[in-house]
């Protein structure tokens, strides 16, 4: 009986570590590939970099040059941390101002909210980079109004149902008290919201960071996220240089692996609580 | 006091309701306005009635292709990410050493954003398919399955983790009285695990569902739609009608409207759905 489970233990191990292999292999092929000729990629991708195909660091070189890869990260990171901190902020004084105060007038802001978060991309995609035009929000700065309200929806609902289970018992304490509706969100409500705060943050944050179309439609003439750039290395123009291809992709998944290596179990917690609600 | 606290709306509510309606209000109402009419700038804009609609219906506009093909692989990829997904949860919800490991890598991909994720597998797809004499623009079903085997990749993870919060809250005892019952393992997992984790499986085919409906980045990096736009999905080949040639601005928002359409049934059929069985388990 011990050696039969025994025996099923190993078989598990051998099983699991065999499908990291197998999960972990397109990131590893895309990694040895960064290091090798363009030609030696299309001929035989799956073979190590030797003497005669090892590139060195010329797919690196070429590709930060040709994608300015330093300023699409920067764009990038700017974009989506001003975007989730306003994002976070915005929504949750508005979800709680919508859910305090009982009207008609507040659940149909409320509910607008809400309904817009089923309707996808596509649909606004081109009026709102339109409005976006006109109302000179083609920028780094003015994309991040647009993430604000574009998110809007899943953000205000997320923190509503969070703060529907908050006791109005704690904040009337405050009342009594003689804190003005500011005082006392920031004092006492904000700080109670931090588990569903994370969530909100994290989910921005992965959607943010990752997205293609809209910063390409708003600002991609003139800044490039990182997103805009790898497919600007594609679709740009001259023959495609499937070597810096290589080494963007490596670059763009970096910043992901660091995160993800220090936020993983706020990550997973808020994927988890996200996919619940949403 | 309540028109006390109403003073404090425009600090409150108002910055982010501008911005909701600069960003989605607006554009929202102008292009369901737009799906009726000619144009190709917002200012020069002429109605046309339900003419877009026709033409979107008609065969030579490409939506019918999108459509059966974005059915088809939505149908192929729900079912093969849940099945996996949930053999995976299964496999790590047995308390052994190194699970935490384990799920840890078969979630990152789930981090990788669409248009390097299509890259990578373009690398892959391409690398076996060239032993063949051919890559992946050669003829849709490599496209396709490319698709699939994608869409695995990433959402495998992700909807493995949703299975294992639901199988862990699965209370012990219930397997305890199924083993002391004498009930096989099959048993076990047709008769205990499966029917206290049924809301794990609606959230996660729904959100396998949605996911693959509304594909665009990887779809666009992947295959652009090669051959032809024989692999373009929905959203895509919306994008594609508005930006690949002029005149069709009007077609193309009408798409988008339909498209609209169709993911708020998808999303209206979730909600009946998981209100259903919360009030059965009531």
């Amino acid at each position: 009986m011990r050696t039969k489970k025994r025996v099923l233990d190993i078989l598990w191990f051998v099983l699991l570590t065999l499908l990291t292999v197998a999960f972990l292999f397109p990131v590893f092929a895309v990694l040895i590939n960064s290091f090798k000729g363009q030609l030696y990629i299309t001929s035989s991708p799956f073979s190590f970099p030797t003497g005669e195909t090892f590139a060195g660091l010329a797919n690196y070189l070429n590709g930060i040059r040709k994608i300015r890869f330093f300023e699409a990260f920067g764009y990038s990171l700017f974009i989506t941390v001003a975007s989730v901190a306003l994002i976070v902020l915005g929504t949750s004084m508005t979800a709680w101002f919508l859910i305090r105060n009982k009207s008609k007038f507040s659940s149909f802001l409320y509910y607008l909210f809400v309904f817009s978060m089923i309707v996808p991309f596509q649909m606004v995609m081109f009026t709102m980079s339109k409005v976006a035009n006109t109302l000179n929000l083609e920028n780094p700065v003015g994309i991040v109004l647009l993430y604000l309200g574009f998110g809007a929806g899943l953000s205000v609902f997320m923190f509503g149902g969070f703060i529907r289970g908050i006791p109005r018992s704690v904040e009337e304490a405050a009342e009594i008290d003689g804190c003005t509706p500011i005082s006392k969100f920031f004092l006492v409500v904000f700080p109670l919201l931090k588990p569903i705060t994370v969530t909100v943050a994290v989910l921005n944050a992965m959607w943010i960071w990752n997205d293609y179309l809209l910063p390409y439609l708003v600002i991609g003439s003139k800044y490039r996220t990182i997103p805009v750039a790898v497919q600007y290395l594609q679709g740009g123009y001259g023959s495609r240089d499937i070597g810096a291809l290589m080494a963007m992709l490596v670059l763009a998944i970096i910043p992901i692996v660091v995160f993800y290596a220090l936020a993983q179990k706020s990550i997973i917690k808020g994927v988890i609580a996200g996919a619940v609600k949403g | 006091m309540k028109k006390s606290f109403f003073r404090y709306f425009p600090i409150f509510v108002l910055p982010t309701l501008i911005c909701f309606f600069i960003a989605f209000f607006v554009p929202f109402v102008m292009g369901i306005y737009l799906s009726f009419t000619k144009f190709t700038t917002v200012g020069n804009a002429s109605f046309v009635g339900l003419r877009n609609y026709i033409t979107v219906f008609s065969a030579s506009s490409g939506f019918w292709r999108a459509f059966f093909f974005t059915a088809a692989f939505t149908l192929v990829s729900t079912l093969t990410v849940n099945f996996f997904a949930f053999l995976l949860a299964l496999l790590l919800t047995r308390g052994k050493r190194g699970t935490n490991f384990f799920r840890t890598v078969f979630f990152m991909p789930n981090l990788v954003g669409g248009i390097v994720l299509g890259y990578i597998w373009q690398l892959l797809i391409n690398g076996v398919l060239n032993s063949f004499g051919v890559d992946i623009t050669f003829a849709a079903k490599y496209g396709f399955w490319g698709l699939v085997i994608l869409t695995n990749w990433q959402l495998i993870g992700y909807m493995m983790i949703i299975y294992i919060a639901g199988i862990q809250s699965v209370p012990k005892e219930l397997h305890e009285v199924a083993q002391i019952d004498g009930a096989t393992a099959f048993g076990e997992l047709r008769h205990v695990t499966l029917p206290l984790v049924a809301p794990s499986v609606t959230i996660c085919a729904f959100l396998t569902l949605t996911n693959s409906f509304k594909m665009f980045d990887q779809n666009l990096a992947l295959t652009g739609g090669a051959p032809g736009r024989e692999t373009s999905m929905l959203a895509l080949d919306i994008y594609q009608t508005f930006y690949g040639s002029v005149g069709q601005e009007g077609v193309g928002q009408a798409k988008a409207v339909i498209f609209f359409l169709l993911v708020a049934a998808i999303a209206g059929a979730q909600l009946y759905l998981s209100r259903r069985s919360e009030a059965k388990a009531e």
